[in-house]
């Protein structure tokens, strides 16, 4: 089991250099990037947006309610700002995120797999790490910070919503205070965790479609083992993550 | 042809969106965002009995504008006092050198910042000046015992008010 456990971690590892090593020359084909930015960006959008705006306004409400047991609901817009940057926005991005691209992901990977289409281009002596795995990881690595970012502004616009102009905190304290309270180093640690979280979760999509078992019930298997390793990873990383920026 | 360019302007459109999601949350959110450090100032010295929870980058203001902000916060060891030093931006430089510093919270649960009132001198700050009449933060625990020991030594005069419980 253990040995198993650090097989699959080495192969990983392995994986990654090897697909690190063609990002380069992937790059030289800015087409096929941008398609798969188009695929796990532009179209996990509606998504994103509409789970961060629920998500905001959750936060809106949640965060009225408790803050008004101490009279300081004022203070819901550095509530919301500092849940949204620091936890939700990438956390819950990262979640979705994995849901929605990654299993597309793997399963396209894995039914081309499974249908010999890279055997096929191993055959013609082309690399398909370099020709279908490289753009897909580096789509899914450069949606990611975006995602979170896009994430984060419609939720404070949701809880800004609920806040203001449905429980009637003061706008201008709302604001002023989120301002006066978010430091550029709460966006920081946004975006970083953002970064890893793109990393993480497009490096285990692909690897697992990349390695799936070229059946029907192996690509299910594979997709299924994308959305549960992903979302487990990136909750460890998270707190990881969180525990290196509160050490500062 | 077609489906690919709406693809292009897709992605664009994307990558556009979250760019400016991201420039906003990086320069609008943090009132301290990018802009700060790069207004030039002058420095000014202040010894308080007790900082509380001041912290380096907390604002100066004085009549409710921010001025500045603290620096740095060191300990003098020999008077055993707290030495805060101040960054006061340079546009700000009339402010008399009888001014009084001292430590305020902002609202209820706020972060702590210097408030100056200004003095009379005809003279005023320089870089490297000495602010003499401060004031230290207000510890809220030393505030609320003296509180419940004015309301207890009160309170024993007329016992009988306070026993009566309610009734569900």
């Amino acid at each position: 089991m253990i040995a198993e456990t650090l097989q699959r971690i080495g192969t990983v590892a392995v994986f990654l250099v090897r697909l690190l090593v063609q990002c380069g020359p992937a790059l030289r084909k800015p087409r096929a990037v941008v398609h798969q930015i188009y695929n796990a960006g532009a179209r996990s959008l509606i998504i994103i947006m509409l789970s961060g705006l629920f998500v905001g306004m959750v936060l809106g409400l949640q965060g009225f309610d408790l803050l008004q047991r101490f009279g300081s609901e004022d203070a819901l817009g550095v509530a919301a700002a500092l849940g949204l940057l620091k936890e939700l926005g990438p956390v819950v991005t990262a979640l979705l995120f994995a849901g929605r691209a990654g299993t597309a992901l793997t399963s396209e990977i894995g039914l081309m797999r499974a249908t010999d289409q890279l055997t096929a281009m191993e055959m013609m002596a082309v690399d398909p790490l370099r020709h279908v795995v490289a753009p897909r990881f580096i789509g899914g690595v450069v949606a990611m910070p975006l995602l979170v970012a896009i994430f984060n502004v419609i939720g404070l616009f949701g809880a800004q919503l609920i806040g203001v102009q449905l429980m009637g905190v003061d706008p201008g304290a709302f604001w002023s205070q989120m301002q006066a309270a978010v430091e550029l180093d709460d966006v920081n640690e946004g975006i970083v965790k953002s970064v890893c979280f793109g990393l993480a979760c497009s490096l285990i999509a692909v690897h697992e479609g990349y390695t799936a078992k070229p059946t029907a019930e192996g690509v299910g298997l594979a997709t299924t083992r994308t959305v549960v390793i992903s979302s487990v990873l990136t909750l460890l990383l998270d707190y990881i993550l969180t525990a290196a920026f509160l050490g500062r | 042809m077609k489906p690919q360019r709406s693809l292009e302007i897709g992605t664009g459109l994307f990558v556009l969106l979250g760019f400016a999601a991201l420039f906003y949350l990086t320069t609008q959110l943090p009132g301290s965002g990018l802009a700060m450090g790069e207004a030039p100032g002058y420095r000014v010295q202040a010894r308080f009995d007790n900082v509380g929870d001041l912290k380096p980058g907390s604002p100066v203001s004085m009549a409710g504008v921010r001025i500045g902000r603290v620096e740095s916060i060191g300990f003098d060891s020999g008077a055993y006092r707290a030495v805060v030093t101040l960054r006061i931006d340079s546009e700000y430089d009339q402010i008399p050198d009888d001014s009084d510093a001292s430590i305020q919270t902002q609202g209820l649960l706020g972060g702590k910042y210097v408030g100056i009132g200004a003095g009379g001198s005809e003279t005023f700050l320089k870089d490297g000046g000495q602010i003499e009449f401060t004031q230290s933060a207000i510890v809220l625990e030393s505030l609320v015992n003296k509180f419940f020991a004015n309301f207890a030594s009160r309170g024993s005069e007329e016992a009988p008010a306070g026993t009566t419980e309610k009734t569900p």
